[in-house]
């Protein structure tokens, strides 16, 4: 089967790195990811399922893994050659089509349950993602034991499947992943507003994550007052219709955000701001920016994964800001005091919204340089997921190269 | 003999003609058979005796006791005078803001009055600097009052330094500074660089607060008012003229000094600014090539400090002190000896360089908000009778038109071109929806208060002062300006004055009549 795979090659990532600040396609031209073909993965035991990938959407992290930006932090945690692709939607051998909760659980490792019920995410400690009968990985899409989405075919855990319905199209199904891990950020955002009438939640970047972030605030805390920063039209246009008040480009979000709250600007930063803000951009500028428009004792999420960056905190310590990192979904508190698992919330905010429309381009594994480029440049393009398309390769699921299931 | 004004009817031998572009100016040739230029009249005789001028005017007023005679020991004493939006470009030294309040000073001195307050009567605009002070009333004064507190700033967000008088027939609160509510003499001391200024519009505006001021600076009265420098056809002014009754009924005693200048608006290097192009000489053609290279090649900021570094030689050309009214009627009748060129009938396009000042850019940026003041609020206006340019018609500026605002002094203008220009460039909606929240906005009262800040309506009121142009124009382009901020005004960008007659010509078609008023030096066209 075709699968695109990244390896351990520390060459290679020096040069991805370099090559990207030259063009978004020439990283993934020298980088680390090449076309291979391999044999579809073994069945990793009971619970495992072989799926077959239709869609699978280019992420933020995807592109950081690609481009050579990814933190040293994760080497002990994912494992090398890894198939990348976390948003999945595939199907079963049966023919049921499934989106994948990415995230590599204690169910899926065989370790017992933190709670009962417990979702994939859930959970305190996070020693099982390095241990178990699986090679290291995060997700799906990290791990060499699993594989991912930018494959024909990839291993998931039966506490991983979530079955799509009927109505959503593989495109909308896409969307549920980023879409689930837009309504965590949002969530996230309920204890430090709770108590207010018409809290003042300010989103830095408008790409996917943060439109789903803006869906989920819209959806479970409606009556914040939500101001975007958002560079490009199209993801001007995309905020509003998910439910911001205010949308400006992002380096009059902090004007925006003291016009809204009335208060005063003492050099670079505001004297009150944003009860919330949330991080969903890629770069250490902008994590300052975030700490300058949130109030004292207010609260910056970090949605986008920063990666190394520099950022004077003497703002953020005398203002006792805090600063939470928001990392995928798993069981939500909801504001009403019940509980939900993030993906059944996402796929019925998918349906609502008909986020499917934010798939903007989709390619064959064929042309991943092509694609690569695209969703590394996607807002300047006018686009705001790109994913690669393997419906074309085989219409139904080939039992020929279906792997005998060990369930 | 000055030369009067002069309407010029472009032929084929008519030379390029100058149109100003901000911190540069270009020359551009008008078709000819179908364009016009009205050129300013030349500068008039300044006072032989400008000192004795003033103490004439002050001992023998109009309509009103001398002012030896008002003043006494013990009583309180409050000189106002116009800010620093006045004259433009600023004055040589003296300033005739120092001239006439050193002579008042004179006259209290020897009365024996020793409770003296001096303000800068600059209502919702920004504070003055230091420097700016001492260039409009002298070291002397500002030595012996401002280190003592008794020369400072209005500031109509005090609300112990305000005195509220009552209302108008209309139903306007008149609200103005305290102390000079409750001197036992108000003097004004004026500039009336056009005849939109003076009379009561010194002290209803001037010291008022945005409580008086919303009364006559909205849409609705920008609308009515034709034109600015029309006082009878101007509800701005008449408006004005109810407030001054009140201050007069609640007791208010005030002793106006107008004076009036000439346009000798321009320094030596930069004389040919003001002269018709056809009477250029050989020094004057080099001295445009050379400046105008120059600029281009000049970083923008330090083109701005250049211009913003040249003092006018203008000078004083009349005097007239005593009753308000009184005083500004022959004011105005001296303003238009000066100013006032007749111009038969409307064109289909009026054509305007934007230079590089403004009243509310001294010493800063001309942003875009203020480009589209200057253009339809003050150029379009600068008519008696009628628009230069026929109802529906189309203005054409020039000018660079930058996205760039000075973040001390216009702060709320940031905004302004923020947030409310990107949802209406509607009047009547921004009044609406948005100006009480910048009026009352705590951190522009703040800066406005504190440091160098125009107050935070203040870009609605530039917007306003623009009101009758849009609604009459049906389309306003800037040539060379920034296309995005360009837009973002409401207007069309285009790239040279051709494409902006290909523009036009939209609306006004093929071979459209034009006017180009030539200023500055200033001009009213007196439209018949």
């Amino acid at each position: 089967m075709k699968a695109l795979q990244v390896s351990r090659k520390v060459a290679r990532l020096g040069l991805a790195r370099m090559a990207s600040a030259v063009s978004p396609s020439a990283a993934a031209k020298v980088g680390p990811i090449k076309l291979i073909s391999i044999d579809p993965p073994e069945s990793l035991g009971e619970g495992w399922h072989t799926v077959k990938t239709r869609l699978s959407g280019i992420c933020g992290s995807d592109l950081s893994t690609i481009e050579g930006h990814a933190s040293t932090y994760f080497d002990d945690l994912v494992s090398f050659p890894f198939t990348p692709g976390h948003e999945v939607v595939g199907e079963l051998a049966d023919g049921t089509r499934v989106v994948i909760e990415p995230v590599l659980g204690h169910a899926a490792r065989g370790f017992p349950l933190p709670f009962d019920g417990a979702a994939p995410g859930d959970g305190d400690d996070y020693a099982h993602l390095a241990l178990g009968h699986l090679e290291p990985g995060i997700q799906t899409g990290f791990c060499h034991s699993t594989g991912g989405g930018w494959s024909t075919y990839f291993q998931a855990h039966s506490s991983q499947l979530h079955t799509v319905p009927d109505e959503l199209s593989d495109e909308a199904a896409v969307m549920i992943e980023p879409a689930a891990g837009g309504i965590h950020t949002a969530l996230m955002c309920w204890p430090s507003v709770a108590t207010v009438d018409r809290p003042v939640i300010a989103v830095l970047g408008a790409g996917t994550m943060g439109l789903c972030a803006i869906a989920g605030l819209r959806r479970h805390i409606p009556n914040a007052h939500i101001i975007v920063g958002a560079r490009y039209p199209h993801q001007q246009s995309y905020a509003k219709a998910f439910g911001a008040d205010d949308v400006v480009a992002p380096k009059e979000l902090g004007r925006a955000v003291r016009r809204t709250v009335g208060c005063h600007m003492i050099g670079d930063y505001l004297s009150g701001g944003a009860h919330v803000t949330i991080y969903a951009v890629g770069n250490s500028g902008s994590i300052e920016t975030c700490l300058q428009i949130t109030k004292p004792r207010g609260t910056v999420i970090m949605m986008g994964m920063p990666a190394e960056v520099t950022v004077d905190l003497t703002g953020l310590w005398h203002r006792e800001t805090r600063l939470v990192g928001s990392y995928t979904y798993g069981t939500e508190t909801m504001p009403d005091g019940t509980t939900a698992r993030t993906f059944d919330l996402a796929i019925q905010a998918v349906a609502d919204l008909d986020m499917g429309r934010l798939v903007s381009a989709t390619y064959p594994l064929d042309d991943y340089e092509d694609a690569i480029a695209h969703a590394a440049s996607a807002g300047r393009r006018g686009a705001v997921k790109v994913a690669f398309d393997l419906r074309t390769i085989a219409q139904t699921f080939d039992p020929r190269s279906d792997p005998k299931e060990k369930n | 003999m000055p030369r009067p004004g002069f309407v010029l009817e472009v032929d084929r031998n008519t030379p390029p003609i100058l149109f100003w572009r901000g911190e540069n100016y270009s020359l551009e040739k008008l078709p000819a058979g179908r364009s016009r230029v009205i050129y300013a009249p030349e500068p008039l005789e300044a006072l032989k005796d400008i000192d004795g001028s003033i103490v004439d005017a002050l001992l023998n007023p109009i309509d009103h006791d001398p002012l030896p005679e008002l003043l006494f020991p013990g009583m309180k004493l409050t000189i106002a005078f116009d800010d620093i939006s006045l004259p433009l470009p600023p004055m040589t030294r003296p300033d005739i803001r120092q001239r006439v309040i050193e002579a008042v000073l004179d006259m209290a001195a020897d009365a024996g009055v020793d409770d003296v307050h001096i303000i800068a009567a600059l209502a919702l605009h920004r504070r003055m600097t230091e420097a700016e002070l001492r260039h409009a009333v002298g070291d002397r004064v500002y030595d012996a009052f401002a280190p003592r507190g008794f020369l400072y700033q209005h500031d109509a967000e005090d609300p112990d330094a305000l005195e509220y008088l009552g209302q108008t027939p209309h139903g306007e609160d008149v609200e103005i500074n305290k102390r000079a509510a409750n001197s036992d003499l108000l003097v004004y001391v004026n500039i009336n660089l056009v005849a939109m200024d003076g009379g009561w519009k010194s002290t209803a505006t001037g010291l008022s607060s945005y409580k008086s001021l919303q009364h006559h600076h909205n849409p609705k009265t920008m609308e009515q008012t034709r034109s600015f420098m029309d006082q009878h056809k101007s509800e701005l002014h008449k408006s004005n003229w109810r407030m001054g009754k009140v201050m007069v009924d609640s007791g208010v005693k005030v002793f106006q000094i107008e004076t009036t200048m000439n346009t000798d608006t321009f320094p030596k290097p930069f004389n040919f600014l003001s002269k018709r192009e056809w009477e250029w000489n050989a020094r004057d053609r080099a001295s445009f090539v050379m400046s105008s290279q120059a600029l281009k090649r000049t970083p923008t900021r330090l083109a701005r400090n250049i211009f913003h570094s040249i003092e006018a030689p203008h000078q004083m050309t009349s005097v007239q002190a005593g009753e308000v009214e009184a005083v500004h009627k022959q004011t105005t009748e001296n303003v238009w000896k000066q100013q006032l060129v007749e111009v038969q009938g409307q064109t289909d396009i009026l054509t305007m360089g934007i230079p590089f000042i403004c009243p509310y850019n001294v010493n800063s940026i001309m942003n875009p908000i203020l480009v589209m003041c200057m253009g339809l609020g003050y150029l379009f206006n600068m008519y008696k009778g009628k628009p230069l340019v026929r109802e529906g018609g189309v203005v054409i500026m020039t000018h660079p038109t930058p996205w760039d605002f000075h973040p001390v002094h216009h702060p709320s203008y940031i905004d302004f071109f923020e947030q409310v220009l990107t949802e209406t460039t509607d009047p009547h909606v921004m009044h609406e929806k948005y100006e009480k929240r910048f009026a009352e906005d705590e951190w522009y009262k703040h800066l406005y208060r504190t440091s160098y800040a125009y107050h935070g309506v203040h870009p609605f009121y530039m917007w306003y002062w623009g009101a009758h142009g849009m609604q009459h124009c049906s389309r306003v382009i800037i040539v060379g300006g920034d296309v995005k901020a360009v837009r973002r005004l409401g207007f069309t960008p285009a790239s040279t004055m051709d494409d902006a007659f290909e523009i036009a010509s939209d609306v006004v078609g093929r071979t459209p009549t034009i006017t180009h008023i030539h200023t500055p030096p200033v001009l009213v066209a007196d439209v018949k």
